[in-house]
């Protein structure tokens, strides 16, 4: 017999919001005018990521528990991320849809299919295509990874993660300018993303053959009661982590990282750079802090090390770059090496500390992505580091800006990023993993060392004539103001969201 | 005692006197005035605390002020000062004014925002500078430590010489590595403590017990970030090149100011947080202490950059404090303290006076002078008794405090003491030396007669160094005194006792 499960739609309020704001979105793009698109997608997009996460606070947040037959569960860790994610997407969201005074949004092609340079790409252009449709994309792929923070139920994370990739594959190859470097990049990140989902999928499949449910509290009370099935189990949990792993770009799973983060137009990569991660590690953390807790012994060892070298190969790799978004895709890797430390320390402040560096993270990635936008040498984004030298003359707010999301970058204190790293450092100390704080504070003396590179080669270089900072909109004004005012803020009192983060650190099983 | 919070306020008279002066409109003429009359109140808010302070007193952080900052970490906005941490606040506030007078021309006011960044930022490392001192929470202290870097970095980074970029980096990753190996210890302290919402207070973490193997990781972790600030051989090879590159200015806020952070956090958290493994340690820092002495005074005979021989013979000099530190006699570590204020100011004039011939030269290179005490008679002259007091003549203030290192350290390790001592006369060398190859012989032709002496400017600049050199020589009393009770809590939390008293006695020495 088969019962249709108990719904509790109050609790889903967040995500149906989300998706029905994708839907109208698809409408839009059907039936609006070409010339009245963006207009209403805007508003409309920004209105359904405000409604959404007013239906967390207001709604969502007192329906915590499992629903739908335990695939999904409302707790406060999918809460804060969900949340956190809908933040950081208004502010991503406004970085994409600026247009430095163009008709469309100005990082992203009218003729995505099209070769490029081809007869098609011109016509498309002369009819007045628009790019719009990366809204309704960017929603789906929000939803998806709402829906990747609360699953309960590993076929529901798999769900989740495809339905967070594939628009995310589509939006890394619409960049307008660079065309092949964007769609080589969105042809990486979709080919190795669909070997990573396979991995994914065969340990849920090696997991359902220990326990015999897809659930993660069934997979917890199974572990340890099932004898001589281990060999099941620990190939399964590592290869479930392996699919997780290659989305926050851990080593050795990190090699798209790069070559996407160049490809893709930038706005995307600060949005896929921020939220992705925060859906990523909101998995991870319920995979491994709920579903396969019990077994720790057999794969925490195993995470500390993909920690360590995640940490160092992101360092050393990012010394060598000499384009600015490599640097910020090798810092990325890095970065997800360090709040690797908080999550494999498996104390509660592990949980905190990882949500918290999800915070400050988001915060200062999005806006840096924003001001690598907005310095252009002959109409392109001019990303060569050497393009940058003595904007710190020409340009002194987005040289002291970019600056300063440097240095949280770099973990100096009296920014996010200090806090951030204290916070994720403690838990791994606190769990008996000195040897991979250690390790972490050397990497980051490495990444200092590029970050100060960029400052040095900002403010003590020549300035390079070609170079010009072009006049953003309100939009990325915004929203690198508003990143940088996080940043500072999270720096100097971070205890309001570190007590938010503390109290909303407890999963529900 | 008051309530008042004294130490906050002068925290924040330079602080928020830095964002006035950065925010005034571009151009803004009057940038240097306004920023001395800042350090000036400061100053004179410094000094009406020293009047507060109670030298009899029994508590060994006055003035102190707790306020939660991070519960969630059990971090503190605590501060709180005794005799040590109080006479390094007191030289820094001194210092400041005459580094902004020394730095007047340094940088031009144009149409931009170069100069009154110029001013500000030396403020901010002022208050910086202020905090690292008075901080009784260890994770503030990290804090002021690291953040102080960037000022610090930006100083020399964007108004310093040829070389500064180069510079700067080194500075600031060395400085940055050392801290952040800090910063495991310093997470690994708070577990070992009580832990809770003030887990990271100073007296929450003294006497505790740790066991033998992690003190030894946790003293390791503290000490190699103030060895690279102190900066002891062999990781002082950033010292020379920030110094030589920063404007005169900058390198005495840093060698004179910013390096005693090394000292004193070895006095104040090594020592008194991790006593057991000091005293393990005392063997290898002895011999590094020994070796940076020597090594700094070597170099610096060898050297013919006159900023980077200044810059060895600090070297040199921290090798002494260092070492008076770690032989753990009331004699030694009161020598010690005393010596970071010392050489502060003889750091500072050494500095200040080796630019103003640099200056009116045009070159560093100690070859390319000669003769110029017909030249520049004051200046000369002037340099002189800055060299004398480097050093450390009897009567000059660094003599008083190097006699009682060696004393100090003569009773627990005299063989140490007796290589030491060696550089007292090496540091004759190199002094005289300079001295002998820059301002004697026969008058340069293509500047003698033309080339201006000392300004009132520069006068007013050099004036109170070598007041400072006469009182701290002949009557270091109000400062020992200072100093000393500090010395002997220390010494206490350490759990040593001084060796029984021989033919000398501390009192004996300081006259």
């Amino acid at each position: 017999m088969f019962e249709a499960p108990e719904i509790s739609y109050a609790a889903l309020l967040p995500l149906i919001i989300v998706f029905v704001g994708g839907l109208v979105g698809v409408a839009i793009e059907g039936f609006a005018g070409k010339a009245k698109r963006y207009a209403i997608h805007l508003p409309v997009v920004i209105a359904t990521l405000v409604l959404a996460f007013l239906a967390i606070i207001m709604v969502a947040r007192d329906n915590q528990g499992a629903t739908a037959a335990g695939a999904v569960v409302i707790d406060g860790p999918s809460l804060f991320l969900q949340g956190l994610l809908l933040v950081l997407s208004v502010i991503g969201i406004l970085v994409m849809s600026e247009r430095f005074g163009g008709e469309t949004p100005d990082a992203f092609t009218q003729a995505g299919v099209s070769t490029p340079g081809s007869v098609e790409e011109a016509l498309a252009t002369k009819m007045g295509a628009t790019t719009t449709e990366i809204y309704p994309l960017t929603l789906f792929s929000i939803g998806g990874m709402m829906l990747f923070t609360m699953a309960n139920d590993l076929l529901v994370m798999f769900i989740a993660l495809e339905i967070l990739s594939l628009p995310l594959y589509v939006l890394s190859g619409l960049a307008r300018r660079r065309r092949l470097l964007s769609q080589e990049a969105a042809l990486k990140y979709f080919l190795l993303g669909a070997f990573s989902s396979a991995f994914f999928l065969f340990g849920a499949a090696l997991i359902y053959g220990y326990s015999g449910s897809m659930r993660f509290d069934v997979i917890a009370a199974s572990i340890g009661t099932e004898v001589l099935m281990d060999g099941l189990l620990v190939p399964g949990v590592l290869l479930v982590a392996t699919g997780l792993l290659f989305k926050v770009g851990a080593v050795p799973f990190h090699a798209w990282t790069p070559d996407v983060y160049q490809g893709a137009p930038t706005p995307v990569t600060g949005f896929m750079a921020a939220c992705t991660k925060v859906a990523a590690f909101g998995a991870m953390l319920r995979v491994f802090y709920v579903a396969v807790e019990g077994a720790r012994l057999d794969w925490a060892p195993i995470l500390a090390v993909i920690a360590a070298i995640t940490m160092i190969v992101g360092a050393v790799m990012s010394v060598r770059q000499t384009d600015v978004k490599r640097i910020l895709a090798y810092s990325s890797i890095a970065h997800a090496g360090f709040i690797l430390v908080g999550l494999v320390s498996l104390q509660q402040s592990g949980v905190t500390s990882t949500m918290f560096y999800l915070v400050t993270y988001g915060f200062m990635t999005i806006p840096a992505f924003a001001i690598v936008t907005m310095v252009r040498s002959s109409g392109t984004e001019a990303t060569h580091v050497s393009q940058w030298a003595g904007l710190g003359k020409t340009n002194p707010w987005v040289a002291a800006a970019f600056s300063f999301l440097m240095l949280a970058f770099a973990g100096i204190p009296l920014t996010s990023g200090f806090t951030g790293k204290f916070a994720v450092f403690s838990a791994g100390v606190e769990g008996g993993y000195a040897w991979l704080a250690v390790i972490g504070v050397l990497a980051s003396a490495v990444t200092a060392y590029v970050y100060f590179r960029l400052i040095v080669t900002m403010y003590f270089g020549d300035s390079d004539d070609d170079t010009v900072v072009i006049n953003a909109s309100a939009l990325t004004l915004f929203a690198i103001a508003f990143g940088v005012v996080v940043t500072l803020f999270l720096g100097v009192v971070p205890s309001p969201m570190l007590e938010v983060a503390q109290q909303a650190s407890q999963f529900l099983r | 005692m008051t309530d008042f919070p004294w130490l906050t306020l002068l925290l924040l008279v330079p602080m928020v006197g830095a964002a006035v002066v950065a925010g005034m409109p571009r151009g803004f003429a009057r940038s240097r005035e306004l920023a001395m009359g800042i350090s000036l109140v400061t100053l004179l808010l410094g000094v009406l605390i020293a009047f507060q302070f109670d030298i009899g007193s029994s508590t060994q952080y006055q003035l102190s002020e707790v306020y939660p900052w991070i519960p969630q970490f059990g971090v503190s906005f605590a501060l709180g000062v005794d005799g040590i941490a109080l006479s390094m606040i007191l030289l820094g506030v001194v210092l400041v004014p005459i580094c902004l007078l020394a730095a007047w021309n340094d940088v031009p006011n144009g149409n931009n925002r170069r100069q009154q960044t110029y001013f500000a930022l030396m403020l901010v490392l002022e208050s910086m500078m202020i905090g690292v001192f008075a901080a009784t929470d260890v994770f503030l202290f990290y804090v002021f430590f690291e953040v102080m870097l960037i000022p610090v970095y930006f100083l020399i980074g964007s108004f310093g010489g040829a070389g500064r970029a180069k510079a700067a980096t080194s500075f600031l990753l060395y400085s940055l590595l050392g801290g952040l190996i800090m910063l495991v210890a310093v997470i690994a302290l708070y577990l070992q403590g009580p832990g809770g919402t003030e887990g990271f207070l100073i007296q929450n973490l003294t006497g505790l017990p740790i066991d033998a193997s992690t003190e030894r990781w946790l003293f390791a972790g503290f000490f190699i970030a103030f060895a690279i600030k102190a900066p002891m051989w062999p990781v002082h090879t950033w010292l020379p090149h920030a110094a030589s590159e920063a404007r005169p200015a900058t390198a005495v806020l840093l060698v004179g100011v910013l390096d005693k952070v090394g000292t004193f956090g070895m006095l104040r958290f090594c020592l008194q947080l991790f006593p057991e493994a000091s005293q393990w340690a005392t063997p290898l820092v002895m011999t590094l202490a020994v070796i940076s002495i020597l090594v700094g005074a070597m170099l610096a005979i060898g050297e013919t950059d006159m900023m980077r021989l200044i810059a060895y013979t600090s070297i040199s000099h921290f090798g002494f404090i260092v070492l008076g530190i770690f032989a753990l006699t009331t004699v030694s570590m009161t020598g010690s303290t005393l010596y970071m204020v010392n050489h502060g100011f003889t750091t500072a004039a050494l500095f200040l006076i080796a630019a103003m011939m640099i200056q009116r030269r045009g070159s560093r290179q100690i070859a390319d002078f000669g003769g110029w005490q017909r030249v520049t008679p004051l200046i000369a002259g002037s340099f002189l008794i800055a060299g004398l007091s480097g050093l450390a003549l009897p009567g000059l203030n660094s003599f008083v405090s190097e006699f009682m290192v060696i004393i100090g350290t003569f009773q627990t390790y005299p063989v140490y003491a007796v290589i030491g001592s060696m550089g007292v006369l090496l540091a004759a060398l190199y002094i005289l030396l300079m001295y002998k190859k820059v301002a004697t012989g026969p008058a340069p032709e293509e500047f003698a007669g033309t080339t201006p002496d000392m300004s009132m400017r520069e006068k007013f600049v050099v004036a109170p160094l070598i007041l400072a050199f006469l009182v701290l020589g002949f009557y270091p009393k109000p400062v020992t005194e200072l100093l000393e009770p500090a010395v002997q809590t220390t010494l206490q939390n350490v759990g040593v006792s001084n060796p029984a008293p021989t033919s000398v006695d501390a009192e004996g020495n300081e006259r």
